[in-house]
C-alpha cells in the first residue's frame, strides 16, 4: 500500500470544493430564492428563448460541419503523406491555444466588408460578420479541433489486417469503409461532435465580436446573461445561468457514456 | 483531445499495402479538402491576425504593445497565469496520484467533476464568482466591511483564471499515470523509500513530459481566458484589464491597428505552445518507446 492517499485525496477534494464545487453551488441555492413563475418568466422570455435558438442551433450545425471535416482532415492526416502534413496536424490544435478574443476579432476583420474573405462574399449576397451566420463561422473555428483529436488516435489504432481480410473477401474499399473503419471510428466521432457542441454552446469570447448582438437576431445566450448582471438583474441572469449548467450537465452525461462505449468498442478490437 | 499516445505512429504504413490504399485521384480529392477546410477556418484567420497589427506600419505597433495601459495589461495576465498554474499543478498531481494509485468508491465521480470547468460556459463561472463575493453576494457585506475587493479587482480575475484553468494539469496526468500502475512505486516503498522520495525519484521522471504537456496547456488557457475574466473584471484600464479585455476594449473603440498588435503578442504566445507542444509530445513517444525497449530487453 503506498503513502499518501489521505493527504492528496484531502487537497483534491478541499480545493475541488473550494475552487468549483462551492461557487457552483451558490448558482442553485440563489436561484431557489426565486418562486417558479419568477424563475419562469426570467427563463421563458421571447427575447431569453430567441437567444436559446441561436445558441444551440450554430452550434448544432458547427458541430455537424465539423464531424464531416474532422472526420475527413484526421484520415487525411492518419492515412496519406503530403506536403504540409506536419504542419497541419500541428496548427489543428491553434482553436485550443489561441485565445478567444483574438479569434473573434480576427474573424470579423476577415469577413467584414472590406475584408479578405467579406469582399469576395458581399457581391454574392452572402453578408457573414454582424449576422447569425456570423455565430456559426466562429463557432467552427472554436470546435474545429475536438473531433480531429478524437477520432485520430482511433483511427491510427485501428488494424490494417481488418481492411486486408475485407479486400480479400471482395469488399470494394468504399464498402470497407462503410462497413469495417466507419463502425470503429463512430464512438470516437460522436464524441467528438458532443464535446465540440458543448463548447460551442458556452462560447463568448469568440462570437460577440462578429455576432453583431441584435436582439431576437444575433444574441447569444452567455450574453444575455452578461446583459442581464449589467442592468443589475441577478436573479434573471442566474436563473438563466441555471439552464445553460443544466444543459452541460446532461451533455457531459452523455460524453462520459460515449467515451465509455467508445473504450468498450476499442478494447473488444485485438 | 489526449495526442500524446498517437504520436509515435510511422506515417504512409497505410499508403504501402494494397489493401489500405486508395486510389490517388481519392487521396488528392480529400487531401485537397481537408487542407482546403483547415486554411479557410484556421490558417486565414491566424494570418489576418498579423497582416491587420502591421497593416499601419512598425510603429504603430510598437507604440500600442509600449503604451502604459497595454503594459499593465501584460503585467496582469502573466500574474494571473502566474497564481494559476501552480495553484493547478499542486491540484493536478495531488487528484492525479489519488485517482491513479488508490481504489476508492465514487472514482468515477471524482474524475468527472475535475472536468466539470470545460463543460460550464466562461460566462457562468464568472458569475459564480460575483454572486459569492459581489456586492450582493453570499460574502458581499463582510468584505465590504473589511473593505477588501474580490470582485472588479484582481483577486477575482485570478480566481476566475484559476476555475476555467482546473482540469488541464489533472486530466494529462491521470491517464498516464493510470497507465503505468504502481509497481515501481510499491517496490521503492518495499525498499524503504519515504512516500516524498518515492514521488521525487520514482513517479515524477515517469510522467514529467505529461506534466509539462499539461502546464503548457494550462498557461494557454490563463493568459488568454476572456469570457470568465470579463464578468469578473469591471473593465478599469491600467487596473483590472488582462490583454484578452485590453484588446476587446481597444477593438471597440476602433483602434484596430493597436487592438491586432495586442492580439498579435497572444497569437505568438499560441505558435509557442503549439510548437513546445509538439515537441513534448515528441520526447513523450520516445519515453515510451524506450520503456517499452527496456521491458522486451
Amino acid at each position: 500500500m503506498l503513502p499518501g492517499f489521505s493527504l492528496s485525496l484531502g487537497i483534491t477534494l478541499t480545493y475541488l470544493s473550494l475552487v468549483v464545487l462551492i461557487p457552483l453551488l451558490t448558482l442553485f441555492l440563489k436561484t431557489a430564492q426565486l418562486s417558479w413563475p419568477q424563475f419562469w418568466e426570467a427563463v421563458a422570455a421571447p427575447r431569453v428563448v430567441a437567444t436559446y435558438l441561436l445558441s444551440f442551433g450554430a452550434a448544432l450545425a458547427a458541430a455537424l460541419l465539423n464531424a464531416a471535416f474532422g472526420l475527413l482532415l484526421a484520415w487525411v492526416l492518419v492515412r496519406y503523406n503530403f506536403p504540409g502534413r506536419k504542419l497541419i496536424d500541428t496548427l489543428v490544435d491553434l482553436p485550443f491555444a489561441l485565445p478567444t478574443a483574438v479569434a473573434g476579432i480576427a474573424l470579423t476583420a476577415l469577413y467584414s466588408k472590406n475584408g479578405w474573405l467579406g469582399s469576395l462574399l458581399e457581391p454574392l449576397g452572402v453578408k457573414v460578420a454582424f449576422t447569425p451566420l456570423g455565430v456559426f463561422v466562429a463557432l467552427v473555428f472554436i470546435g474545429l479541433p475536438f473531433v480531429v483529436r478524437t477520432v485520430q488516435p482511433v483511427l491510427e489504432d485501428h488494424d490494417a489486417e481488418f481492411e486486408e481480410a475485407a479486400a480479400s473477401l471482395g469488399a470494394s474499399r468504399l464498402r470497407t469503409f462503410a462497413q469495417v473503419i466507419f463502425p470503429a471510428v463512430l464512438p470516437a466521432l460522436l464524441t467528438g461532435f458532443a464535446l465540440a457542441f458543448a463548447r460551442a454552446v458556452g462560447e463568448y469570447g469568440s462570437v460577440i465580436f462578429i455576432a453583431g448582438n441584435m436582439p431576437y437576431v444575433s444574441e447569444i445566450t452567455p450574453l444575455i446573461i452578461i446583459t442581464k448582471l449589467e442592468q443589475y438583474d441577478y436573479r434573471g441572469a442566474t436563473a438563466v445561468a441555471v439552464v445553460m449548467l443544466f444543459f452541460s450537465f446532461v451533455l457531459l452525461l452523455a460524453i462520459n457514456l460515449l467515451q465509455a462505449w467508445s473504450a468498450r468498442r476499442s478494447g473488444r478490437q485485438p | 483531445m489526449n495526442g500524446l499516445f498517437a504520436a509515435g505512429h510511422r506515417y504512409g504504413r497505410f499508403e504501402t499495402r494494397a489493401a489500405t490504399r486508395d486510389p490517388a485521384w481519392v487521396k488528392w480529392t480529400l487531401v485537397g479538402l481537408g487542407v482546403s477546410y483547415f486554411a479557410l477556418f484556421l490558417l486565414l484567420p491566424l494570418i489576418s491576425v498579423f497582416a491587420e497589427a502591421l497593416r499601419k506600419g512598425w510603429e504603430v505597433y510598437f507604440a500600442a504593445i509600449v503604451e502604459p495601459d497595454a503594459i499593465a495589461s501584460i503585467k496582469l495576465t502573466l500574474l494571473a497565469a502566474a497564481i494559476a498554474v501552480p495553484l493547478n499543478v499542486v491540484f493536478g498531481v495531488a487528484a492525479a496520484w489519488a485517482v491513479a494509485k488508490f481504489d476508492f468508491r465514487g472514482k468515477q465521480i471524482l474524475i468527472t467533476l475535475i472536468d466539470l470547468p470545460f463543460s460550464v460556459s466562461p460566462v457562468v463561472a464568472g458569475l459564480i464568482y460575483v454572486l459569492v463575493f459581489g456586492l450582493n453576494g453570499w460574502f458581499g457585506g463582510w468584505l465590504r466591511e473589511h473593505d477588501i475587493k474580490i470582485i472588479f479587482a484582481v483577486p477575482g480575475i485570478v480566481l476566475a483564471t484559476v476555475f476555467v484553468t482546473v482540469p488541464f494539469v489533472a486530466r494529462e496526468l491521470i491517464p498516464l499515470m493510470q497507465a503505468q500502475g504502481k509497481e515501481e512505486e510499491e517496490a521503492a516503498v518495499v525498499l524503504g523509500a519515504s512516500g516524498w522520495r518515492v514521488f521525487w525519484q520514482v513517479t515524477l521522471p515517469n510522467v514529467k513530459w505529461g506534466l509539462l504537456y499539461g502546464v503548457i496547456l494550462c498557461n494557454a488557457r490563463a493568459m488568454g481566458e476572456f469570457g470568465a475574466v470579463s464578468v469578473v473584471s469591471g473593465h478599469i484600464r491600467g487596473l483590472t484589464n488582462t490583454m484578452p479585455l485590453h484588446i476587446e476594449i481597444l477593438y471597440n473603440e476602433y483602434q484596430f491597428a493597436a487592438a491586432f498588435a495586442v492580439a498579435s503578442l497572444l497569437a505568438l504566445l499560441a505558435l509557442v505552445t503549439l510548437i513546445l507542444k509538439t515537441f513534448v509530445e515528441w520526447r513523450q513517444a520516445k519515453a515510451i518507446a524506450a520503456a517499452q525497449e527496456d521491458a522486451h530487453s
